[in-house]
């Protein structure tokens, strides 16, 4: 069991940037990751770089976390893309809308491997 | 070397249009100024789908366009449930010719809205929307909020150009006389040029809205000290920065339209703004996303009458977003066969649609290789809009703008493309009418 927290997603210059780029490293660096609060990765032992795997009722991805201040403690943020949207739920709830934002999740430090988008998409097939 | 000016941007909802770029041997090679980094990217170009492709055993074989359409128009000719989703990043012309092939098939026709701004779409059908144009913002608002929106990376000159940082007819000091409000659930590039930067819990800013409505409808004391992670001192305060606005704006972004209550967030957003106008001047407008999902919106409600999710297998419109938004129509593994144009589900959609679209036969028009690409099974690549072709977009404002040509495509437009496609499905229909 990995640690509780509330997963986001959002945009982020780098990844707008390679928004046509989208099999490109430059995105893969950026959109393969989750921000996390110094007081949380502490609690998790993992530091800037290193693997993570993020669970949630509907999937799970292993990411590269990154300590970035500002992000308040519990929450994680993943910029949009394949890694955040393969933790989501496709029940709109009937509103036409998936919940992207505000789910729950667990998270844990791992040794597995980051999927690159390729093989990300395979898992689908 | 040929200096284009007022080149406009296809990137984003800001649709900036005094662009200046060099053209030298029919390349852009340089983005001299007006565009952002996002923008100036997507204008200097990116590795290309080469050829019209095939998926033969599991790969993708090139093809010629010829064969591609013939396949195209087979697989959706066959289908009893197809989907025609994204359009968000082309021009009206080629939506317009997409309606009219969803009409054709008896197809579902959805847009990129559905994971986007669609509950905005939703909640000002509800309760409308008392909003302006940006030129408006620009030379009017002394006042500007971000609600659940990080411009500074999203919309990089949405602020130079339009609201915090620009300077118009009544605001020439720029900045130096503007305020500047971000709400947002952690701290962004956005958050560090506010005056007041209010942090709220993520998923509370149903509670946040409803408590500024009752402040400025003059119900303080009905406000508990701390609400959503906001207290109470900082929600007074931001509402008498609304009350002696000469003219507030607001922008509200993704934050708030992903979130539990979505289209309600949306609504109780619209209701504050009302609220506002028991003082003064006060505006609300979504930031856009593509560059064209408002176009879209706008083309499927004239030719539909209505904006996304728009189901026409019963020979007449249907509407019902929470039915047959393309997410939900993948969740409940109901379409066989979907046409993706100018968007990337297989990167944007959650994981469990995705499962369902990587199965049926997916026909995709693009001009850059996706995650999409990964599972398509007919590939078309397309000129590049605003840079390749010409045609009107509208930008999140609801303002048309004509997109240019700054150099020529080895590459078919997209109207083209879908016309051939809609020209053959008919030739096989009349083959099977006989």
């Amino acid at each position: 069991m990995g640690t509780k927290v509330n997963l986001i997603s959002g945009r982020t210059t780098i990844q707008g940037r390679n928004l046509d780029s989208k099999m490109s490293e430059e995105y893969f660096e950026e959109v393969a990751r989750c921000d996390l609060n110094k007081a949380d990765m502490e609690k998790l032992g993992v530091a800037t770089d290193e693997s993570v795997k993020v669970r949630t009722s509907f999937g799970e991805v292993v990411v590269k976390a990154k300590e970035v201040a500002g992000t308040p403690e519990g929450l994680v943020f993943i910029p949009m893309g394949p890694w955040a949207n393969a933790l989501v739920s496709g029940d709109t709830h009937g509103a036409g809308m998936p919940v992207y934002k505000g789910i729950d999740a667990e998270i844990e430090k791992t040794g597995d491997k980051v999927l690159h988008v390729k093989e990300l998409m395979q898992t689908y097939m | 070397m040929v200096e284009v000016t007022d080149v406009v941007c296809s990137l984003c909802g800001c649709v900036c249009d005094d662009i200046t770029v060099e053209v030298e041997d029919n390349k852009v090679t340089k983005v001299k100024k007006g565009a952002c980094s996002v923008g100036k990217s997507k204008i200097m170009g990116h590795n290309r789908i080469k050829s019209p492709a095939i998926r033969v055993n599991g790969e993708l074989t090139d093809c010629s366009y010829d064969e591609a359409i013939k396949k195209a128009a087979e697989i959706l000719a066959a289908s009893r449930r197809p989907l025609l989703y994204g359009w968000s990043s082309t021009v009206c012309e080629a939506q317009k010719v997409g309606v009219e092939l969803a009409e054709e098939l008896g197809a579902v026709i959805d847009n990129t809205a559905s994971v986007c701004h669609g509950p905005s779409v939703l909640a000002i059908q509800d309760v409308g929307l008392p909003s302006c144009t940006l030129g408006e913002v620009k030379n009017r608002a002394d006042l500007i909020i971000y609600w659940g929106a990080n411009p500074a990376e999203a919309h990089a000159n949405h602020m130079k150009r339009y609201s915090y940082v620009s300077k118009g007819f009544w605001t020439e000091e720029g900045k130096k006389a503007k305020k500047l409000v971000i709400v947002d659930v952690r701290a962004t590039k956005t958050s560090k040029m506010a005056d007041v930067f209010l942090q709220l819990e993520q998923g509370k800013d149903y509670l946040v809205f409803s408590a500024l409505r009752a402040i400025l409808y003059g119900h303080e004391e009905v406000v508990p000290d701390e609400v959503g992670g906001v207290s109470k001192k900082d929600l007074l305060e931001t509402a008498e920065m609304m009350k002696s606005a000469k003219f507030g704006a607001t922008f509200f972004g993704m934050g708030v339209t992903h979130t539990g209550a979505r289209q309600n967030n949306i609504v109780n957003a619209i209701q504050m703004t009302r609220a506002a106008h028991t003082h003064t001047k006060f505006t609300i407008t979504p930031m856009r996303g593509h560059y064209n999902v408002a176009g879209i919106n706008q083309v499927c409600t004239w030719e539909t009458g209505f904006p996304f999710a728009v189901d026409l297998t019963r020979g007449y419109a249907w509407y019902n977003p929470g039915e047959l938004s393309a997410t939900d129509l993948l969740i409940r593994q109901e379409c066989d066969a979907a046409l993706v144009i100018a968007s990337d589900p297989g990167a944007h959609f959650p994981g469990e649609s995705i499962k369902h679209l990587a199965k049926v036969p997916v026909i995709q028009i693009d001009p850059f290789p996706n995650p999409t690409t990964e599972f398509a099974d007919v590939v078309f690549p397309a000129a590049v809009s605003g840079v390749e072709a010409e045609g009107n977009v509208y930008r999140m404002d609801n303002i048309p703008i004509r997109l240019r040509k700054l150099i020529d495509s080895e590459y078919p437009e997209d109207e083209e493309i879908l016309k051939r496609i809609l020209d053959e499905v008919r030739a096989i229909k009349e083959k099977e009418d006989k």
